[in-house]
Formats: structure tokens, C-alpha cells, sequence
């Protein structure tokens, strides 16, 4: 019945099989030693032109990728370079047939670019002339042009003739396979696409961001999509050998996407997804030239992968730690000014700030609503910063602490206030308002709410509505806020004028 | 270039004479299912002017399709005196909010920037001149502070001036905006309301798509009712009375949606 356990009881043996294969591998580890070496010190002219090769491209897909991303068009990478299989499987035959080298790379591109682009046609027409969405077309025709492939290189497989072996590098990708004179040619094509990207990176820009201001300026929207698309099927067709057609997506998609956890800048994206593709794409390739049974394009992508773990872990911008530290700081900022806050109410209540013996903790518990954990804990740190001070469970604030509460205090009720007369909220919803929104008050907005407010810069206002711990009536407010009304009539009337 | 001064001035003045907008017999159609028909209006220069509309009136549509950006499939658009394709630079526009990402990894500069690319031109970087420009915008709609923020960082309100500074920074004549007073605070609307007079003292003329009737009279000197056709157009006293409203906000179906529903029901069988 249960599967486990047998799984578990075989995973030793299966370990164990497997770490054989991986050892495999390094099996003959002097001469993977001296390889690496010959890697490191670029010795071989061809290795040297290889990883330049695959460098450049890792860079411009990073580039390229960046628009894509931003633009949501990061699948359609996907569906062209699934779309090249038919035509590398075509050209293949054709060049068999005419007598021509089977193996010719610009022969095989030719084939890949010519239904690459007949992908992207098929895609834009579903979208446009159907109902459909293009995801959907998108779907369609990877799997459809795929399909096509692989069968028509079965066929060539049944050819008497067919040396189809190189073909599999296509799928998966081979630097191994590899001359100097394709890697050039990548090079060449990857550097083209860069230069263009940084050409037009302002127009690039407007585009992904505001196509529609883009289009009201004069742009020609449509022929900038197409430069874009353009540079999404050159990376495609080029990366086939290094990555795979496969693959290749991920040198378009990950490091872009690894880059925005890292900055809010555009400048800075496309720099970082530059650099994480331009790694990718030597490290890849460089394992690959080591350990030929292992294919470039799965290497480059889970390099890929590790930087994107890293990124969305670890990214300064939006990465989840830098997410949750700041959660974990405005938590604890908007416990400190709770704490704070009801501390000077409580000694408002009482009609001194100075309580000789300060205020229990029992008291505070009941003030508001707090976990005790949360509660113990602020006013730990409340200590340590210095706002107040502790004697068994009496607390006391500090001068710097009684300056800082009676501050916060007057900013809450200054935005209670501000809520009650120029947003229209019920003074019954104010507290739970003003507690949402005084967190993100900057120092210019509590400004410009005094000057509305008061002229009085040192007044702290009465707080609109009953205090939790308050039952008496609050007549007192309900003056300050009439005078606030009066307040506001004359502003209104001074504008006018 | 070689065209003498004097020549010149003469162009200029024919071309500030022109109305700023004149629309002729303007019919946009999407997917068989009319938008606009036939609609037909003129914008004297130096005016604020609303336009209102139901939702799915066409509003947007009506500013799209003045700029060429959705293409019409009848009439003429002039502004002041030549197609959009020439008179371009003269007009600034200002999107809807909701029309772009706001999670964009841009600065609040970098967007008011963006209203300078045309002038800046095809593959030249911006310098810090173009900067110095944006920022003079954004200091007058209030944002100068808020320059380097990322765009997610702001308000609805900031994001909104930050729209507007872009359309300013292009120092156009006439400007179309796309609901500049939706999902505002009332601090900006009121500064937005007081720019727009300012632009208008300067002699600008200013269209607006404009949701809430109640400021209507008070906001606009003329104004547009438009479903799907001008139901009318002119001054705010003559024109913006409750006949109109009803007309254009009336719940009976008129004889378009009588038409674009029958059409959709043909479609729908083939």
C-alpha cells in the first residue's frame, strides 16, 4: 500500500548509482585537470573564440531579455526558438538533396531563421485574426512547429545517408561542437543586437513603459516591436548551438528577471542582467568544453538558475530577505509609536507627564490590544533606545522618550483630524485610518497638515474621539474640532479670493 | 531653413489662427462594433474644455483617434490648421493613470523626461540639461522633491502630476488629458484645477476628459457631451443643462446601440 517506504528503503542503491554516473564523469581526473587549466588560461584559440562567442551572447540575451520582460513578451523567445526545428530539419534535407554540406551553419540558420519567423507570423496572425489570446497562440505554434521538427527528424534519420547526430545539438546545445568560425559568427550577430539595444534604449524604454505616449509622440510603435522582435529571433537562432533551442529562453528570461530584485532603475536592470547572462553564458559553456556528455544550454540554465535563487532570496531591492527585514523594522516602528503614544495618554489621563511611579505594566496590557510577547518585547527595546525607563513593572518615560511620544501623539491626531474634515470619514473609523496611514506620514505631510490644522506648533490637540481607556464625554474635542470647521471655512474662502 | 524670417513669422501667425482642434464627420470602429459616429466638434483657442460621457462612450477613443494612435475609419482631424502628423510637437497628452505599470523600474524624473525624447531625438542620450527641463516641470506641479523616487513609491496623486509634468515639459499648446482627476486626493485636484488655468491665462487650450458632474460648471468653460456621437458641445451655461444630460446619459438605448448590438448579434451567428 504505501509507496514510501520502498522508495526510501531503495534510495541508498539509487544514491549510489547515481553519484557512480556523476563520478563517471570526472573519471580520468588528470586529464579534466590539465583541461581546466588549458580553460583557465584561455590556451586553446578555439576555446578562447567559444566562450568569447557565448559570453556575447549570454550579454546581449541579458540585454534583450531586460525589453522583453518589461515589454511581456518574455515567452515569445520560447515560441520562436522552438519554431527553428522544422526549418534546421528542412535545410538539412534540402542540402543532402542539392549535394551541399549537411552540416553548413549559415545553410542550417538560414532553414531556422525562415520558420522561426514563420512562427512569429502564425503567432501575430492567430492573435489578430481570431478571438484568441497569445498565450494561446503562443502554445499552439511552439507545439506545433516542434512537433513538425522532431518528426521530420526522425525522418531524416531513416535516411540512408542521414548523419543526423549533429542535429541534437540544436535541441540541447553543444558548445563542444563548436568551431571558431560559428563562434564568430555568434559574436558578431550578439554584438549587432547589443549595439542596437544600446542605440535605441531611451526609445526602448518609452515603449515598454508607456506604449500609448509613445504612440501619441509619433513613434512608430509597430516598428520598434518589430526591432525588438528581431533581436529576440537573431539571440534565438544564434544561441541554438550554444544553448539549445530548448533553452535558449532562459538566457532571455531568467537574468532579467534575477536583475529586477536587485534595482529600480532601468540603467542598472539591464547592466546587472548583462553581466548575470554574460556569466552564465561562459561558466556554461566552459563546464560543458570540460565535460562534453554534460549539454552547454543545461548548464548555462541552471547557472541561470542558481543566480536566480540568489536574487529572489538575497536581492537588495526586492529580494524576500530585504522584503522581510523591512516588514520586521515597520513592525517594530509602528509597535515603538503605539507604545509610545499610549504611554502619553495614559499620563495625559492621569494630568501629569511626570508619574512619580510611573505606569504598570498591567495597565498597558490593557490599554490596548497587544500579544504579551509583543508588548515585552517593544518595551525591551524601548529601553535599550532610551525612550523610557523600567523599574520592576513600573514604566517611566525618559525626557528624549516624553519628547517622542508627545510628538507622535500630536502627529496622530493632527491626521485624525485631517481625516475627519477634508476626507470625510466618520470620526468612528478615524483611530483605525489614522493608524494605516500615519506610518507612511513624512515630515513635509505632517507640515502641510499643521498649516491647514494650526498655527500653533507646539499645541498637541485633544484627541477627536474617545480614548479606549477614556468613558467621560469628550466635549473638549468636539471644540477643537468645531474650531477646526471655522479653520477651514476661512482657508477655503481665502483660496477663493 | 532656407525660407526667410519674415516668411516664417507670416506661417506662424496663419497656423495660430487656425482653431487649435477642429474634428469633421470622425467615425472610429473596433472589431465591426462602432464607437464614434460622425462626431463633429470645434475647440476655440485658449479654452478649458470638459468632455463627459458615460463609460463606453468613447471618450478615450474620441483622444486616441485624434492623435492617430487608433486609427478612424471616416472624417478629419485638424489641429490648428494641419494633420497630427505635422502639429505633433504643439500637442501634449497626458494617459489615463491606469495605462501603464507603475512597477516600471524608472524615477519619477525619468518619466517627466520621457515628454522630451522627441526633441532630444532618435539615439541620443539625455543630458543633464533635458533633466534640469523635466525638473522645472515637476517643481511646477509640486513634485520637484520627489524626483528620484521609484514611480511604485508614490502616491496616486504624485503619479498623476508626474503624468502631467511629462505633458508640460513638451511646453505644448494644446493638450488632451486622459481623466486627470480620477482616484486624486483633493490636494491635487485642486492644484491641478489651478495649473490648468494658469495654462490657460498663458493661452494654452486644454481638453480634459472629466468624470464628475458636479464640478463640471465650474471647472470647464465649454464643454462636450459625447455618447458615442456629440450629443452637444459649446459653452458650459448654454449647453450644460440636464436636457443634454439626460440625452447623454439616458438610460434608453439609443439607435447606435440599437445598431452595434444588432451587428454583434450577426457576428455572432456567422
Amino acid at each position: 500500500m504505501s509507496v514510501l517506504p520502498l522508495i526510501l528503503a531503495k534510495f541508498p542503491q539509487a544514491a549510489q548509482v547515481f553519484l557512480s554516473h556523476v563520478f563517471a564523469l570526472v573519471e580520468n581526473r588528470v586529464a579534466i585537470w590539465e583541461q581546466m587549466q588549458r580553460l583557465a588560461l584561455l590556451q586553446d584559440y578555439n576555446t578562447r573564440v567559444v566562450l568569447f562567442g557565448t559570453a556575447t551572447l549570454g550579454c546581449a540575451a541579458g540585454v534583450v531579455g531586460v525589453f522583453t520582460l518589461l515589454r511581456k513578451r518574455a515567452l515569445m523567445g520560447d515560441a520562436i526558438s522552438h519554431a527553428t526545428l522544422p526549418g534546421i530539419a528542412i535545410s538539412f534535407i534540402l542540402a543532402g538533396t542539392f549535394g551541399w554540406n549537411e552540416k553548413s551553419l549559415p545553410i542550417l540558420l538560414a532553414g531556422a531563421t525562415a520558420t522561426g519567423l514563420l512562427g512569429v507570423v502564425s503567432i501575430l496572425a492567430i492573435r489578430n485574426l481570431t478571438k484568441l489570446k497569445e498565450d494561446t497562440a503562443l502554445g499552439v505554434v511552439l507545439s506545433v512547429f516542434f512537433g513538425a521538427g522532431v518528426s521530420l527528424l526522425g525522418i531524416i534519420q531513416q535516411m540512408p545517408k542521414g548523419h543526423a547526430a549533429g542535429l541534437e545539438s540544436f535541441i540541447l546545445g553543444k558548445t563542444a561542437s563548436m568551431v571558431a568560425s560559428d563562434a564568430i559568427f555568434i559574436a558578431t550577430a550578439s554584438l549587432l543586437c547589443l549595439a542596437c539595444c544600446a542605440l535605441m534604449f531611451k526609445e526602448l524604454k518609452l515603449l515598454c513603459f508607456d506604449e500609448i505616449f509613445a504612440g501619441s509622440r509619433g513613434y512608430p510603435i509597430l516598428t520598434l516591436d518589430l526591432a525588438l522582435m528581431t533581436s529576440v529571433v537573431i539571440i534565438s537562432i544564434v544561441g541554438l548551438q550554444a544553448v539549445g533551442l530548448i533553452m535558449v529562453v532562459a538566457l532571455l528570461v531568467i537574468p532579467a528577471a534575477s536583475a529586477r530584485f536587485w534595482t529600480d532603475s532601468l540603467g542598472n536592470m539591464t547592466l546587472i542582467s548583462a553581466g548575470i547572462g554574460t556569466f552564465s553564458g561562459i561558466s556554461g559553456a566552459g563546464i560543458s568544453a570540460i565535460f562534453p556528455r554534460l549539454p552547454s544550454g543545461a548548464m548555462i540554465v541552471l547557472i541561470c538558475a542558481g543566480w536566480f535563487a540568489l536574487s529572489v532570496s538575497a536581492g537588495s531591492r526586492r529580494g524576500l530577505i530585504v522584503r522581510s527585514l523591512r516588514r520586521l523594522k515597520i513592525n517594530r516602528s509602528v509597535q515603538r509609536q503605539h507604545f509610545l503614544r499610549t504611554m502619553f495618554e495614559l499620563s495625559e489621563e492621569a494630568n501629569s507627564l511626570a508619574i512619580v511611579d510611573g505606569i504598570s505594566l498591567a495597565t498597558l496590557s490593557v490599554a490596548r490590544t497587544w500579544r504579551k510577547r509583543e508588548l515585552i518585547s517593544t518595551v525591551r527595546r524601548s529601553v535599550k533606545e532610551g525612550w523610557i525607563t523600567r523599574i520592576g513593572n513600573q514604566i517611566k518615560l525618559t525626557k528624549k522618550g516624553k519628547i517622542e511620544a508627545a510628538r507622535l501623539t500630536r502627529q496622530h491626531r493632527l491626521w485624525e483630524l485631517f481625516l475627519i474634515h477634508h476626507a470625510d470619514v466618520a470620526p468612528s473609523r478615524v483611530d483605525r485610518e489614522a493608524d494605516h496611514i500615519e506610518h507612511v506620514l513624512e515630515p513635509e505631510t505632517v507640515a502641510e497638515l499643521e498649516t491647514i490644522l494650526s498655527e500653533d506648533r507646539q499645541r498637541i490637540p485633544q484627541s477627536p474621539h474617545e480614548l479606549p481607556h477614556q468613558q467621560h464625554d469628550s466635549s473638549a474635542a468636539r471644540n477643537v474640532a468645531n474650531d477646526l470647521e471655522k479653520k477651514r471655512v476661512n482657508i477655503r474662502n481665502q483660496e477663493n479670493c | 531653413m532656407t525660407e526667410d524670417p519674415k516668411n516664417q513669422s507670416q506661417n506662424q501667425d496663419k497656423r495660430t489662427q487656425a482653431v487649435p482642434l477642429s474634428v469633421r464627420d470622425l467615425t472610429v470602429a473596433y472589431h465591426r462594433k462602432p464607437v464614434l459616429w460622425d462626431v463633429e466638434f470645434e475647440i476655440p483657442t485658449g479654452s478649458l474644455v470638459g468632455i463627459i460621457g458615460p463609460n463606453g462612450a468613447g471618450k478615450s477613443t474620441l483622444l486616441k483617434s485624434i492623435m492617430g494612435i487608433i486609427p478612424m475609419a471616416f472624417g478629419k482631424v485638424e489641429i490648428f490648421g494641419q494633420p497630427y502628423r505635422k502639429s505633433q510637437q504643439r500637442v501634449g497628452y497626458v494617459p489615463q493613470k491606469e495605462s501603464v505599470d507603475w512597477d516600471f523600474p524608472v524615477t519619477a524624473l525619468d518619466v517627466v523626461t520621457m515628454g522630451l525624447y522627441k526633441k532630444i531625438g532618435w539615439c541620443l542620450p539625455v543630458r543633464s540639461k533635458h533633466r534640469t527641463e523635466a525638473l522645472q516641470a515637476m517643481e511646477r506641479v509640486g513634485i520637484a522633491d520627489l524626483a528620484n523616487r521609484q514611480i511604485s513609491e508614490l502616491s496616486g496623486g504624485q503619479q498623476q502630476r508626474t503624468f502631467l509634468a511629462r505633458a508640460l515639459v513638451q511646453n505644448a499648446d494644446l493638450y488632451l488629458m486622459d481623466e486627470p482627476f480620477a482616484a486624486v486626493d483633493a490636494a491635487t485636484e485642486s492644484a491641478i484645477i489651478k495649473m490648468l488655468r494658469v495654462m490657460k491665462s498663458e493661452g494654452k487650450t486644454v481638453i480634459v476628459i472629466h468624470h464628475d458632474l458636479q464640478t463640471v460648471a465650474s471647472y470647464f468653460d465649454h464643454v462636450i457631451l459625447l455618447n458615442m456621437r456629440v450629443v452637444a458641445d459649446g459653452p458650459v451655461n448654454e449647453v450644460f443643462h440636464e436636457d443634454n444630460l439626460n440625452k447623454t446619459y439616458g438610460g434608453r438605448l439609443t439607435l447606435l446601440d440599437e445598431v452595434s448590438e444588432a451587428m454583434r448579434r450577426r457576428e455572432r451567428s456567422i
